[in-house]
């Protein structure tokens, strides 16, 4: 019999009108890496809350065993006390404070007189940072990492608190491949120190690579535990049990008919916003009528700069180039202007960037484009909302009714908003950045049946993103971009991922 | 995929009418209940109306006293009136009470010491208010400059300039039409009989608009299948606005009649009320205030939005000035003191948003109305001044209270 750290009985959490988890179980043994996949709303992010006591005991019902003992969590200072510390997909760290300072925020090192020992506490921190291969000095403030160092920043904390059970939120949603590696590699080494970890997560080929067991949720219940050790437990099967039907394909099929050009970008350079670089350099693409064209390259490769220096100047500095739609050279000052010009842009943070969360579908859906819907300056708010409805039925958005507020959706429904949005300004490129991070494989698919429709009705589609299997998988034709220079391109029938990330991570040819 | 909507077909207006007294959906309790966080507002304005009017023995609701409510406190609901945009825009002007001030002062000189015209007064205080506006939407909008900083700036600015206008000292009286302005009246034009039939007739005017235009939005949302309220319901919502507008009418009638600065309010309120919920700058205000970054890559012109936010706040500013220096029938230096708190508390009151991104014109009016019922019963009672104080506090802090609390209950409920 296996030795359960944590065993979750038949857990049940309502909420008003919503059954959020239906008699949910949840083994884990100790030492083990345990995956836990999902849609977006399957309950996943629930079930973990309830584990870390953010849901008290007795806001659901169920039962907890962790370490051979009941336990009932009235908060997460309590669940923490017994070594279960969670990390959350938005890292919870102060910018403006050291590092150490940050490991030790609630848990300071205390010296004489209730003062902080900062010696003791940077050695520490030092030592912790050592374990989890981050060679950063403890009084270095937290915002000048990168987001990969973040992480391993937060699981240091979590070492810092004997920590027993690692909870990891997506882990590796905003980290690119390599420091994804090293943070996959780091949950090993911690197995092997007898961390147990649970990872929650939407890349099957991480999962696959890294854990012992998966736990499928779908819609609030646990579908089934899969041993990856035992026999042929492929990404196929775990998708069947995320969606409950075999995904033919990731990708849907289309029919590629490229037409005429619509969009060419020559020797577009743009200076970083703050800092003396350039972050795009000499830049050049084209998109045609009905074509994917990716951008495939890095974090920090200048793909997001190079995307939002275009639509409207709206990053960067010193922006020079030329842009042409349609054949005929045209400058674009600002954003109005680009959407103007017919283009479009998709953020990559669309929380942050995309959506106002506060307010309803409605108004997201007609925020870029409100002039349509107005005469003489005025609204026509009926007008409105059935512009609304038609792209909750188009986009197969799952809300009770376009008022319901943005901020409430899930991932997969906030980008269909997006996309809403931008095609009510109705343009003739639309950009894409990561438009499928952080949403599950049933959106991903809705998401790409969309792309497919929008180049079949004639418009480009420029789609940038770091999952090279996505790329392949819904382009025509694939520019690498690699340290703000273009590196390559080619058809996608001619492309494989490493070629691809061969191009991606090629330097900067020397002068001459 | 077709986002771009065609025009509707219009259905035939008679078909439409017909459905417009039979269709409906939404009963009583949906009305109600749909949203506490608006309506709430409402129960406690009527609340509190009706705690004062007993604990004044029915003084508070006196003919006399509803005038004097309107005289006393209208330019504290103008200045609300563009305090509520800037602070749905997630900004805030602190600087209002010295700009009524210093436009009071400028006009004063003009009128009482140079001898103009007083319209020229009032158009040379508006000028001021604007270029004020101006001053703070440029350091704001296009040099990025918090506005809590700027208009704190301001605010001593203003204030040390209104001292330099009025030469430290007190100008006063204004000639007889510049006092029209607040303390006029509209009466006698239609005769009276003990009461002014004319007051009445606005009043019935304004109901009548009140039932139109509602009849008018409801056709316009059946043609759209949207769900209405049903007839019945309909009928009863316009006869209990109709029933209270025509009752305070009722009492202004037996007063003095109308008052000139009411109808200022009255159009400021309507022109507000459409131009933040139905045109497209007014819906920039709020796409700012509730994702700047995201109204930015929508297009919105952030700065060009910002500034005129607060080239509209010193123009608000300048009528309050006016408004407020016709009543007092002078210029003085320390005028329009705390105006800026008063119209700041309005806002919050009537369910504006400290982050920005949410409150309505109406709102802000009733908050407004809130403060001033309670100032005025509690004068009427003789309410030490500090204990005035103490409870305006303390409702401004328990209607914010309110208001985070349904909102996390809203946030529960998913």
């Amino acid at each position: 019999m296996d030795d359960h750290i944590l065993t979750m009985r038949s857990i049940t959490k309502t909420f008003p009108g919503v059954k959020a988890l239906e008699d949910v179980s949840l083994n884990v043994v100790r030492g083990e890496i345990h995956a836990i996949c999902g849609e977006n709303g399957a309950g996943k992010s629930t079930l973990m809350k309830v584990l870390s006591g953010v849901y008290p005991t007795g806001s659901y019902d169920g039962e907890i065993v962790f370490d051979g003992q009941t336990v009932n969590f009235s908060g997460i200072r309590d669940s923490e006390h017994v070594g279960i510390v969670i990390i959350h997909q938005e890292l919870a760290l102060v910018p403006y404070l050291s590092i150490a300072e940050n490991m030790f925020l609630g848990n300071e090192r205390k010296g004489r007189g209730g003062l902080i020992d900062w010696n003791r506490a940077n050695a520490e921190a030092a030592a912790l940072l050592a374990s989890v291969g981050l060679h950063e000095n403890p009084v270095t403030p937290v915002g000048q990492l990168g987001v990969g160092k973040q992480q391993l920043v937060e699981i240091a904390k979590a070492l810092s608190k004997d920590v027993k059970l690692l909870i990891l939120d997506e882990p590796t949603a905003a980290l690119n491949d390599i420091d994804s590696a090293h943070l996959l590699g780091l949950m090993r080494r911690l197995r092997e120190q007898g961390i147990t970890c649970i990872m929650i997560s939407h890349k099957l080929n991480e999962i696959t690579a890294v854990s012992d067991n998966v736990t499928v949720i779908r819609d609030g219940k646990t579908v089934e535990t899969l041993n990856l050790h035992a026999g042929e437990v492929t990404q196929g099967r775990i998708i069947r049990g995320m969606v409950g039907r075999d995904l033919e394909s990731f990708y849907p099929d289309r029919q590629s008919d490229p037409g005429e050009e619509v969009m060419r970008v020559e020797d577009w350079t743009v200076v970083h916003a703050t800092q003396d670089r350039k972050v795009v350099d000499g830049a050049a693409f084209s998109v045609r009528a009905g074509e994917v064209v990716g951008i495939a390259g890095l974090m920090g490769a200048g793909r997001t700069e190079l995307a939002m220096s275009i639509f409207g100047r709206s990053y960067g500095r010193n922006i020079t180039g030329r842009l042409f739609m349609h054949g005929k050279e045209i400058r674009v000052r600002d954003v109005p202007e680009a959407i103007d010009a017919g283009i479009a842009y998709a953020t990559e943070d669309r929380k942050k960037y995309g959506l106002n969360l506060i307010e309803d579908i409605r108004r997201n859906v007609s925020a870029a484009a409100l002039g349509k819907l107005a005469r003489r300056g005025f609204v026509n708010g009926n007008e409105e909302i059935k512009v609304a409805e038609t792209s909750r039925r188009d986009m197969n958005i799952k809300a009770p009714s376009v008022l319901s507020v943005v901020g409430k959706l899930s991932g997969g429904n906030q980008q269909k908003v997006v996309l809403s949005k931008w095609l009510f300004t109705d343009p003739d490129v639309l950009i894409l950045d990561e438009p499928t991070r952080g949403i599950d494989v049933g959106a991903k698919y809705e998401i790409y049946t969309i792309v497919n429709k929008l180049v079949a009705d004639g418009k480009a589609v420029v789609v940038i993103s770091s999952e090279l299997p996505e790329l392949l998988g819904i382009c025509d034709r694939i520019y690498t971009l690699s340290a703000g220079r273009i590196t390559g391109q080619m058809p996608v029938n001619q492309a494989t991922q490493e070629s691809l990330m061969e191009l991606m991570t090629k330097e900067k040819e020397p002068v001459g | 995929m077709s986002t771009t909507a065609p025009a509707p077909a219009p259905a035939p207006a008679a078909e439409v009418t017909s459905k417009a007294l039979h269709t409906g959906s939404s009963d009583v309790r949906t009305l109600l209940t749909r949203n506490l966080r608006t309506s709430g507002i409402y129960i406690a304005f009527v609340a509190i109306v009706a705690l004062f009017a007993i604990l004044t023995g029915g003084t508070s609701l006196s003919p006399g006293n509803i005038t004097n409510i309107v005289l006393q406190y209208s330019y504290i609901l103008v200045l609300a009136i563009g305090m509520v945009l800037v602070i749905i825009a997630g900004h805030i002007d602190l600087s209002v009470g010295s700009v009524v001030a210093l436009t009071g002062a400028v006009s004063a000189v003009l009128v009482i010491r140079e001898g103009v015209p007083w319209w020229v007064g009032i158009l040379a205080a508006i000028a001021v208010g604007l270029l004020v506006g101006v001053w703070h939407g440029f350091w704001v909008a296009y040099v990025g400059i918090p506005a809590f900083i700027v208009t704190l700036a301001g605010m001593l600015l203003f204030r040390g300039l209104t001292l330099q206008v009025l030469d430290n000292i007190t100008l006063s009286p204004f000639p007889a039409g510049y006092g029209q302005v607040a303390g006029g009246f509209l009466n006698g034009l239609l005769g009276g009989n003990g009461y002014d039939a004319f007051t009445l007739l606005v009043g019935a005017l304004a109901v009548a608009g009140y039932a139109v235009n509602g009849f008018r939005t409801r056709t316009a949302r059946i043609r759209y299948a949207q769900p209405v309220e049903s007839f019945p319901l309909f009928v009863v919502r316009v006869v209990a606005v109709g029933a209270v507008v025509m009752a305070f009418a009722w009492q202004l009638a037996h007063a003095r009649g109308l008052p000139i600065v009411l109808i200022i309010l009255g159009l400021l309120i309507m022109v507000y009320a459409v131009v933040s919920n139905r045109t497209i700058f007014g819906r920039q205000i709020y796409a700012i205030g509730g994702n700047l970054s995201a109204a930015m890559l929508s297009g919105v012109k952030v700065k060009a939005v910002n500034f005129w936010i607060f080239v509209n706040m010193g123009f608000l500013s300048a009528v309050a000035g006016v408004i407020y220096s016709a009543r007092s029938n002078g210029a003085q230096p320390s005028a329009g003191n705390m105006f800026e708190l008063d119209a700041i508390a309005a806002a919050f009151i009537g369910g504006a948003a400290v982050t920005g991104g949410v409150g309505t014109v109406v709102g802000a009016m009733v908050g407004g109305l809130i403060m001033a019922v309670m100032s005025n019963g509690m004068q009427l009672m003789g309410v030490d001044q500090s204990v005035q104080s103490v409870v305006k506090g303390l409702v401004l802090l328990l209607a914010v209270a309110f208001d985070v609390y349904n909102k996390r209950r809203a946030g529960a409920g998913r």
